[in-house]
């Protein structure tokens, strides 16, 4: 039921089988999950996307961490715990590792339906929620890391502070 | 139809409200030929009369006859069996079938509404629907877009349809709906989404509104009387639905409704409950949020609020009080007493006098449950009918940003939805359980119209401590207030059960399996594998002379969403496999109807 047959009929050939193989080819070092530089907290790869981190010791970046948090307030009643999958919505884990970063954000922010007699799978367009937008690359990175099981289920035992820019921008972006 | 009209007419005019009554549905519920609405009765005892399936030869048991629904997802409710047909429902896209007994189940109509796909992700855990009601020879259907439609019983032809609510904000549906006298009982879900709960009474006939009440808003909103209205036998005051909130957060405060309800004819009273209060996150909405996660006693005709009772004041955990009210009479130290049970997400059974809200036994009914040490009993005291939270696990004491662990019981309490069953035979209510507990951390959230409003993050896993597995069947005395014996599962029960005058009660598994045990002893009698894990009700009805068993199965709802691959932490026992025991390794999706009876 991690993935489910209305999924795997139509999306899921697409995503998350093909997403299966693509988690046991990609590697630490591949150029869409290494890091190649650190700003304010927050891992990117060379092409700037999120990425993230996890030391030798098991403590993960913040934004990371933020993302476990708000993926498990906003995602999992759909998606189940730990981006595992439910019996009606895909796996996070592996969508995070097939879709391109910009495509992620697309589908997050507008939403998209597959509803015909097979299934009825919609996600909504979270665009206009702070609580998913702020934390959107926090969600993302949390994903790929999951996917990569750089993140073990269940809550990260260690992470990185909070850094000064990170609260600025939550206020900023929330609100207050 | 003329005839009942003119015999209602005819006896409101000699003896008042009794006669107003609904007298060809209670009929046809005191047959146990019939299954003529989603809870057995309107008392909610799921019990039938029928013994011709018993004990003794339960375990012959064999499939009758099964009936795909051609939806996937989460299969909640039951069907109905009114006269020759049975009215099977399904979850999204709500489709209504109307099938002949007389013909093995040949379609005699098929009703399919058209809703809007953008309702799907509005809805918190999946795409349920609790079922259809009957009366009047109508049958209810309320979509997960709340658009409630009246269908002609016999051809499936629209008659009325009235819309409830509005998904755009957040409000859905998932609940069944009661009729009561010429009136729908309707309740509307969307508590993660900052929606205002109420009740809304539509008038059977044609559908227009009679009233409708809130769960929380001014008095003239929840239709209380500040002087008659009472709590614990106090009345409550005026602006009980505003005094316990901050500013105006009562407007987008939940308190849903999206459980079963029930009806004392006598009494001329119906029972509910209303869910969470919004967000999960206790600090952003300080005081005791009233009327959220509170029992109500109302009149069916006007609506107002003869008696409340909040169970769980100022929400931590998100423990809805949804759950069904099951009415009984029982002696209680001599005395014949009109009683209410209802096995609250919090964990506690409660039984109380339905007549006057008195609280009379108030129990952990899994020995897990600790966030609280209990009920305050004493009616001198200036903390009367409120359980004292034990602070370790109080997710407000510990503030926002910390997570709290090891809380029993989890967000899905210690019992859903799922309703239990109540044998006059053995005076055992017979009770579907959780045994999951949780780490919780809240955290602000912000709202947004039709936007997730939860605000707190969860983990949830097998009870520690305990035999492994994430739910429990018990059989519970309610006025002793104690498990007479429990049966442990693998996977949360999630599926109503069925008690019978054959001295038998079944439920439903999520791996798949529906089950009958000793009423008495808890003893299993006989177990099959259907097609898909159980989340529906066991029903039974009789046709032809012969006794028969049904049951939806559809893997799907909230279980579906953390079971399906399985809880964190999960500790070894009942042979659970490797970290996690994931339900993705028992069952797949599909929708099926299979109907069980004894071989000829």
């Amino acid at each position: 039921m991690t993935r489910p047959f209305p999924l795997i009929a139509a999306a899921a050939l697409m995503l998350t089988s093909s997403g299966l193989c693509a988690a046991e080819n990609i590697t630490m070092d591949d150029p869409n999950i290494a890091v190649a530089y650190e700003e304010d907290g927050r891992y990117y790869t060379d092409d700037g996307v999120p990425t993230f981190n996890v030391k030798a010791d098991g403590t993960v970046d913040w934004p990371t961490f933020s993302g476990f948090r708000r993926y498990h307030a906003e995602c999992h009643v759909c998606h189940g715990p730990d981006g595992e999958g439910s019996t009606y919505a895909p796996a996070l884990k592996q969508s995070a590792l097939t879709l391109d970063y910009y495509d992620f954000l697309d589908v997050v922010t507008n939403g998209r339906q597959k509803v015909d007699a097979a299934e009825n799978s919609v996600m909504p367009a979270f665009g206009t929620n702070a609580n998913v937008m702020c934390y959107i690359d926090d969600i993302y990175t949390y994903l790929k890391a999951r996917g990569m099981e750089a993140v073990p289920r269940g809550r990260p035992a260690k992470k990185d502070r909070k850094s000064d820019v990170f609260v600025e921008n939550e206020n900023a972006c929330m609100g207050s | 139809m003329k005839k009942l009209k003119l015999l209602i007419l005819g006896a409101a005019l000699c003896s008042g409200t009794a006669a107003m009554a609904n007298q060809d549905l209670m009929t046809k519920m005191e047959d146990p030929t019939q299954w003529a609405i989603q809870t057995g009765d309107y008392a909610n005892q799921r019990y039938s009369e029928l013994d011709q399936i018993n004990a003794d030869n339960v375990g012959d048991l064999q499939v009758a006859w099964s009936f795909s629904t051609g939806v996937l997802r989460g299969h909640e409710g039951s069907p109905l069996v009114v006269g020759d047909t049975m009215y099977v429902h399904t979850p999204f896209p709500n489709i209504v079938y109307a099938l002949d007994l007389n013909e093995d189940g040949k379609i005699k109509w098929k009703y399919q509404p058209k809703q809007d796909p953008n309702v799907i992700p509005v809805m918190c855990c999946d795409t349920v629907n609790r079922g259809v009601a009957y009366a009047d020879g109508k049958i209810f259907l309320h979509q997960a877009d709340t658009k409630v439609v009246a269908l002609d019983a016999d051809t499936g032809e629209v008659i009325w349809e009235v819309m409830n609510g509005d998904a755009a904000k957040g409000e859905t549906n998932t609940a069944t709906v009661m009729p009561v006298k010429d009136k729908v009982i309707v309740g509307i879900s969307g508590g993660e989404f900052g929606v205002r709960g109420s009740v809304t009474a539509y008038n059977m006939a044609d559908g227009s509104l009679a009233w409708r009440a809130y769960s929380m808003g001014p008095d003239s909103d929840i239709l209380f009387d500040p002087e008659k209205t009472t709590m614990l036998g106090k009345p409550v005051g005026a602006d009980s639905g505003t005094n316990t909130w901050q500013g105006d957060q009562w407007m987008i405060g939940g308190g849903t409704t999206w459980g079963w309800y029930s009806y004392d004819p006598e009494a001329d009273l119906i029972y509910y409950g209303s869910g969470n209060p919004s967000t999960w996150n206790p600090t952003q909405r300080p005081g005791d949020n009233r009327w959220s996660m509170t029992i109500f006693a109302r009149d069916p005709d006007d609506g107002m609020a003869k008696w409340v009772y909040q169970m769980t004041p100022h929400d931590e955990w998100d423990y809805d009080g949804i759950n069904e009210m099951i009415l009984t009479d029982q002696e209680v130290d001599g005395q014949m007493r009109k009683l209410l049970t209802h096995f609250d997400r919090n964990g506690l059974g409660y039984t109380m006098d339905r007549i006057t809200g008195e609280l009379m036994v108030a129990e952990k009914y899994d020995p897990a449950v600790n966030w609280t040490t209990g009920v305050d009993m004493d009616p001198n005291s200036a903390t009367y009918g409120r359980p004292s939270v034990v602070a370790e696990y109080s997710t407000e004491q510990n503030g926002e940003d910390e997570n709290s662990t090891g809380i029993c019981p989890a967000a899905l309490g210690s019992k859903d939805q799922q309703p239990a069953s109540y044998s006059p035979k053995t005076e055992l209510f017979y009770v579907p359980t959780n045994h999951v507990c949780m780490d919780y951390e809240p955290f602000r959230v912000s709202y947004t119209a039709g936007q997730p409003y939860v605000g707190a993050t969860l983990s949830m896993y097998p009870a520690p401590d305990s035999h492994g597995g994430m739910g429990n069947f018990i059989a519970w005395d309610n006025i002793k207030g104690e498990i007479k014996w429990s049966i442990p599962e693998q996977f949360s029960v999630w599926s109503g059960a069925l008690a019978t005058a054959g001295d038998v009660v079944f439920y439903g598994t999520l791996e798949g399996y529906l089950k009958a045990v000793s009423a008495e002893t808890g003893e299993e009698l006989y177990r099959f594998k259907t097609p898909s894990g159980i989340i529906g009700n066991v029903m039974t009805f009789e046709q032809g002379g012969k006794q028969y068993i049904g049951i939806l199965s559809g893997v799907g709802g909230w279980a579906g969403i953390g079971l399906a691959a399985g809880l964190t932490k999960a500790n070894d026992g009942l042979g659970a496999v490797g970290g996690y025991a994931a339900l993705s390794d028992y069952t797949a999706l599909g929708g099926q109807l299979t109907v069980f009876a004894l071989p000829d």
